[in-house]
């Protein structure tokens, strides 16, 4: 907002202290995602800045708390690559993560986006309640959805009132990556619904029947006419989705088992144990990781624009 | 004009009417084909599972189980019936079940929550219940005198079928007395319905505060030019997709006793060392932390409806002479007013239900009432925990309701 040249004193003082306002909430929202990243490279297990840090003195920055990272709960004391990939911690819980993430990306993003093309037809039938239903999953208490799904997951068949497996040992999904896919899955596809049906909104489905016209059979349109011109939508929902996953940490505490111990789960451990810095290293990584797909996500948004004609005001 | 002309055909001489309805049909079956699979998906693993979940809000079968004989003198005899000798044999009896099937803890645990202090009395008493002998009433107030007690016999009575609304009186802080009615618990006992309250309260304020800030940062980026409106909105956009739990650690890196925030404060001579502020790990650290995270969900929705204001309005309205107050109050602010509904209805059922937060920087007084969920969870008490979901839930529900009515679901955008 250019100031008017028609504005007297009192609006220029006002139009000042917004410019102010303004700048301090800016502060308020990224300062305290920009501070972890110096004191990650802190050289003593402190969480403030030491004197050393603050005359950018080299020997008050070290790598010690990366190491920490790549090395703790390793096997022994220097081991090589293939003890770092099995054993230690951070590193097994990236692992987690990103198969479990991926997968649930998957399921999300398949399931999500034929829902959304049904869901943007004009003749869907229950079109609010459906989509009511589908968005839910992100209003719903998460502390309610994984206290159902821990129980539900405990014995699945006990819907019907069996119990699948032996009575000893009955089948579950608690404890298995299965299990954490499908409920990570779950809080995923709001946001693939979401951004798809957004996309969707701005289709001019002639197309479709253009296509139609021009002999396309339904699998060529899709591929040729409708997927290109949704894709900038999918994928960012996708990623949504991901990102979901990769930062959820109720439904893991309460559904998964040691195997699956995830990042996120690992830092709750952290936070609410002792606070090592290792967890500003991690956190650091996470930040550098988001800036990344907001990156991907801005070059998407500005592909999708042009291919729908949008320009900038 | 004739009106008997035959009806209108197709082609191939079906009626037209016909052809339509069916090609409709069959346009809505594809469509819901398409819905279908991920309808099915969020049933299996997320309608399901919260169902099943609500059920054990009104049943819990530890007692019922093992008390065929109790159940059948209460149902025989109704509510307000002094125990008489019948009665003790039948507890007696179902005591000596108890102790057979090793389920004496569990029957003492369900009573444990209408009457905490009882547990024992179950497992002490069925521990020697086959020793017991006629005349049962002697011989089990002899026991325990605890056994004479009315409010034991009207849990009992309660907790003798698996069906029960026990769960949710707790919930609502009520108990039953000793003649079998309802009243509400002492004063000092009352937990839950303030917590209630107070996570409504909190989520409001936080709300509050959620639009005050992000109003003009919104009105900003809407304002100024696009090409530096979508640098300035990579700053709100990064918080947005950075890590809870990185930006939960941040602040408290940030406010700790030893933090950042009251190091600055001290070596700039504002505070003494020994005047350090708490600032986490109790409601202000709540409050500052939810704000901090559901800024982005206030600010999105406010700057997409505010990029769309015409700014020729608000300079009408000053060419007719409006002060600047009037034309932000008049023109600006009302046709704002569908973005501020969306973000603050959005922030509020985000902030109701939060969980990961509180837990980790809530401290004692910044609870809210998930963290009263996952507390008895902790304790194996799955039926009040479910009954405070229920809760909780039906909060929520009322205000997504509120949202489709008021906004519409298909509205809901992100980024």
């Amino acid at each position: 907002m250019a100031l008017p040249s028609y504005a007297d004193p009192l609006e220029r003082i006002w139009y000042y202290t917004y410019l102010v306002i303004c700048t301090l909430i800016f502060i308020f929202l990224i300062a305290p995602i920009l501070v972890i990243i110096p004191l990650s490279f802190n050289a003593e297990p402190y969480f403030t800045f030491t004197s050393k840090m603050l005359t950018l003195d080299p020997e008050g920055y070290s790598l010690r708390w990366y190491n920490e990272l790549v090395t703790k709960g390793m096997q022994s004391e220097g081991g090589g690559w293939s003890d770092m990939w099995a054993n230690a911690v951070w590193v097994k819980a990236a692992k987690n993560s990103v198969i479990i993430g991926f997968w649930a990306t998957i399921l999300s993003t398949v399931l999500g986006t034929l829902a959304a093309l049904g869901l943007s037809r004009p003749e869907m039938p229950y079109r609010r309640l459906i989509m009511a239903i589908l968005i839910s999953p992100m209003i719903v208490p998460i502390i309610i959805v994984a206290t159902g799904m821990f129980f539900f997951y405990s014995n699945p068949c006990g819907v019907i009132g069996i119990t699948c497996g032996s009575e000893a040992q009955p089948w579950r999904l608690t404890s298995t990556y299965t299990g954490v896919i499908m409920a990570h899955a779950a809080l995923g596809i709001p946001f693939v619904i979401i951004t798809v049906t957004a996309t969707l909104s701005g289709f001019d489905q002639s197309l479709i029947r253009a296509s139609a016209s021009l002999g396309a059979n339904p699998r060529t349109t899709f591929f040729k006419v409708i997927m290109p011109l949704i894709l900038p939508g999918v994928i960012s929902g996708a990623l949504f989705a991901f990102v979901t996953s990769f930062d959820e940490v109720v439904a893991v505490l309460f559904i998964a088992g040691p195997e699956q111990q995830t990042i996120p789960r690992q830092m709750w451990n952290g936070i609410r144990e002792a606070i090592s810095p290792a967890i500003l290293a991690v956190a650091t990584i996470l930040v550098v990781i988001s800036i990344a797909l907001l990156t991907t996500l801005e070059v998407l948004r500005r592909r999708s624009d042009r291919l729908r004609g949008v320009t900038g005001r | 004009m004739a009106e008997t002309t035959a009806p209108l055909t197709t082609a191939d001489g079906r009626p037209l009417k016909a052809a339509l309805a069916k090609a409709q049909s069959r346009a809505k079956r594809r469509a819901f084909l398409l819905v279908l699979p991920l309808l099915l998906f969020i049933l299996l693993t997320f309608a399901i599972p919260i169902g099943q979940m609500l059920q054990r809000s009104v049943y819990h079968d530890g007692f019922s189980k093992t008390s065929p004989n109790l159940a059948a003198w209460f149902d025989a005899n109704p509510q307000g019936t002094a125990p008489d000798e019948a009665a003790y044999a039948a507890l007696a009896a179902d005591l000596v079940l108890m102790k057979e099937n090793r389920l004496a803890g569990e029957a003492g645990t369900r009573i444990n929550y209408s009457v905490p202090g009882t547990r024992s009395l179950f497992t002490a008493s069925a521990r020697n219940a086959d020793d017991l002998t006629p005349p049962f009433k002697e011989a089990l107030l002899a026991a325990d005198r605890k056994w004479g007690e009315p409010l034991i016999w009207v849990a009992m009575r309660e907790a003798a079928s698996p069906w029960t609304t026990d769960f949710y009186l707790t919930g609502l802080d009520m108990q039953r007395s000793a003649d079998g009615g309802v009243e509400k618990v002492a004063e000092t006992n009352r937990v839950y319905l303030w917590l209630y309250v107070k996570t409504f309260l909190l989520s409001a304020v936080i709300t509050g505060i959620c639009l005050l800030l992000a109003f003009p940062v919104a009105h900003m980026l809407a304002t100024l030019p696009m090409a530096k409106a979508n640098l300035l909105m990579i700053l709100v956009l990064l918080p947005f997709w950075t890590s809870l739990l990185v930006r939960t650690t941040s602040w408290i890196v940030l406010l700790q006793g030893q933090g950042v925030v009251n190091s600055v404060l001290v070596s700039l001579g504002i505070i003494d060392e020994s005047g350090r502020l708490a600032m986490i790990y109790n409601q202000t650290g709540t409050i500052i932390v939810m704000v901090h995270i559901l800024l982005p969900f206030m600010v999105l929705p406010l700057y997409s409806v505010m990029r769309v204001i015409p700014p020729s309005y608000a300079r009408a309205a000053r060419s007719l002479g409006a002060t600047s107050w009037t034309t932000f109050r008049r023109i600006y602010l009302p046709q704002t007013l569908p973005g501020i509904g969306a973000g603050v209805l959005l922030v509020f059922i985000l902030a109701v239900g939060y969980y990961i937060t509180p837990a980790l920087v809530g401290g004692a007084d910044g609870q809210l009432f998930s963290n009263q969920i996952q507390f008895h969870m902790t304790k194996s008490n799955w039926s009040q925990a479910a009954a405070l979901a229920a809760m909780l839930l039906a909060g929520v529900l009322v205000l997504y309701w509120l949202y489709d009515r008021l906004i519409g679901i298909d509205k809901l955008k992100l980024g």
